[in-house]
């Protein structure tokens, strides 16, 4: 990693404000979510509700061209963080600003499973504002990327789950000039997958986007990010350099889980 | 904490989970509607190749229902009930009220089946409701020259005004995307809605005067028949029915009460979905 000016002071400009956020959620003993979506007529909410404090006050800045990661144990709330931001998940207290409407990748796989791949990028892309003549001319593009080659014109929910979050990520940053979210998605991909991921998140960096990536894989996120945040329990635990925040976390049975 | 706002503010970002206003929802799904007419376009074309019939299906169904409806209330219905010229009043009825109530279930799942979607890609919602009753409007088409086909046969003599069937048919998709976006905030809400639609939609098939003549049946009750006729339902198939029919005249309240239905369905509909922006792909 080209070592990036200290990340101390924001001087670039602000892409994602995280201002001392908490998401509090309720489950059911059956391990629904409890919301006014699903609650039913006579359900009890004493009783067998459990709360669950997910995020408690956290609070950052990521700027533009900045490409951060986020580590944690599982449960420690980086999911939540990152459904949080992308206005998924309302949060409890604080607030949360962004520069665009954030794109989450996760790893559920297609879109539209019944439709082929190369639709669901047209769609994709579609739905992101692109012009439908781009849309059409990326569709070899991106499958091509994406490695899919003749598997574009198949139905999505043939795909294997990496095909899946391959194409998903190629729609995803095929926009410049945005947010984008990674949850987990690049962990099906094989090697050469991820070098040239880790080149495009590079490239979205350049092209002033902001890229927050949710990993376990610790190398990985020592090739794509300037910046790693490390989420330990719902609080903020460190926030700095790639190497110095990887390494404490590591020290801290951080690699109890091995890389997939 | 309030340094943190204010470097939002400098940076010029909007916040998280608040709506956008409307004017800019609205021009922002306006420039999005490649999307929405491509989606519905591919799920028609998605419907037609997991049936061995394809296209077929889109007229055999409602050809089918008419058949079914003319043979059982061809036999039931009392005289006074029996409208002149069955035949063409219960193609006409059932033709455009498929349109009607494919569009109202259709759209009541706009946004519950479509949840991957709107969890992975940030655009207007709105945009799911109009591309499910779009898919209903593109499966009108071979529909509606089916139906010109058989009120040929049926022995109605063509005539100019079988051309306004198809501005009705415009304003009735405007009355049904305003229906289908209530429908699907309010099963965002509580899905229950979906099971409730079925329903809904048979009352709307038996009051509207399907099958019936309502004017023949109701002759002796002039309040029950006032209610009926401000259904907007029955308005769309009596000024159907006018513009196609020989001798069939839509009540003058129908023409008045069809246009404002359309036009306040959308409205309300197009206001009521908005609210609830945020609310959308929220995991339940």
């Amino acid at each position: 990693m080209a070592s990036t000016a200290d990340p101390a002071m924001a001087e670039p400009r602000a892409m994602i404000v995280v201002d001392n956020v908490h998401v509090r959620y309720s489950v059911h003993a059956a391990g629904r979510r409890a919301s006014a979506g699903n609650r039913r007529i006579g359900d009890r909410v004493v009783g067998s509700v459990r709360q669950v404090h997910a995020l408690k006050g956290v609070s950052f800045v990521v700027a533009e061209g900045e490409s951060v990661g986020v580590v944690g144990h599982n449960g420690s709330g980086k999911s939540t963080l990152l459904r949080a931001i992308s206005g998924l998940l309302p949060v409890s207290e604080g607030r949360i600003w962004a520069d665009d409407r954030p794109v989450l990748l996760g790893v559920n796989a297609a879109l539209l499973p019944e439709l082929s791949g190369a639709k669901n990028v047209k769609l994709g892309l579609l739905a992101l504002g692109v012009d439908s003549a781009t849309a059409e001319a990326q569709i070899p593009v991106l499958a091509e990327w994406a490695g899919l080659n003749d598997f574009i014109d198949h139905p999505m929910r043939t795909y294997s789950s990496g095909m899946a979050a391959r194409l998903k990520f190629a729609i995803g940053s095929a926009r410049r000039h945005s947010i984008l979210l990674i949850d987990e998605a690049l962990a099906t991909g094989d090697r050469a997958f991820r070098a040239k991921s880790a080149e495009r998140v590079r490239e979205l960096h350049d092209a002033a986007g902001a890229v927050m990536i949710v990993s376990h894989s610790m190398r990985s996120l020592r090739d794509m990010c300037t910046r790693v945040i490390w989420i330990d329990g719902g609080n903020l635990r460190m926030d700095g350099e790639p190497g110095e925040v990887i390494e404490a976390y590591q020290s801290e049975g951080g690699t109890s889980r091995p890389r997939r | 904490m309030t340094d943190l706002a204010a470097v939002a503010e400098r940076a010029g970002l909007t916040l998280v989970g608040t709506r956008p206003r409307f004017s800019h929802y609205l021009s922002d799904a306006a420039h999005r509607i490649p999307f929405a007419a491509t989606l519905a376009w591919y799920r028609v074309q998605a419907s037609l190749q997991r049936n061995r019939l394809g296209l077929l299906w889109i007229v055999l169904r409602p050809m089918l229902m008419s058949l079914v409806y003319g043979v059982v209330f061809g036999f039931i219905l009392s005289s006074a009930a029996r409208p002149q010229n069955f035949v063409p009043f219960l193609l006409i009825g059932v033709f455009t009220i498929d349109f009607f109530t494919n569009s109202l279930s259709s759209g009541s799942r706009a946004i519950t089946s479509n949840v991957r979607l709107v969890q992975s890609l940030g655009f207007p919602r709105v945009l799911l409701p109009f591309a499910s009753t779009m898919e209903q409007a593109i499966r009108m088409v071979p529909t509606t020259v089916l139906l010109y086909v058989l009120l040929l046969i049926s022995g109605e003599p063509p005539r100019w005004s079988w051309l306004l069937y198809v501005p009705i048919l415009l304003l009735l998709w405007l009355f049904n995307l305003g229906v289908a976006m209530i429908a699907a905030r309010v099963s965002v809400h509580a899905r229950d809605l979906q099971q409730v639609i079925p329903i809904i939609n048979r009352i709307v098939f038996y009051a509207s005067g399907v099958f019936l003549s309502i004017d023949g049946l109701l002759q002796g009750a002039p309040w029950p028949f006032r209610i009926v006729q401000l259904l907007p339902t029955y308005d769309f198939l009596e000024i159907a029915r006018d513009v196609l029919m020989m001798g069939h005249a839509a009540p003058t309240v129908a023409w008045i009460a069809a246009p404002i239905w359309a036009v306040i369905a959308f409205a309300f509909g197009l206001i009521y979905f908005w609210q609830a922006e945020t609310r959308y792909g929220i995991d339940s």
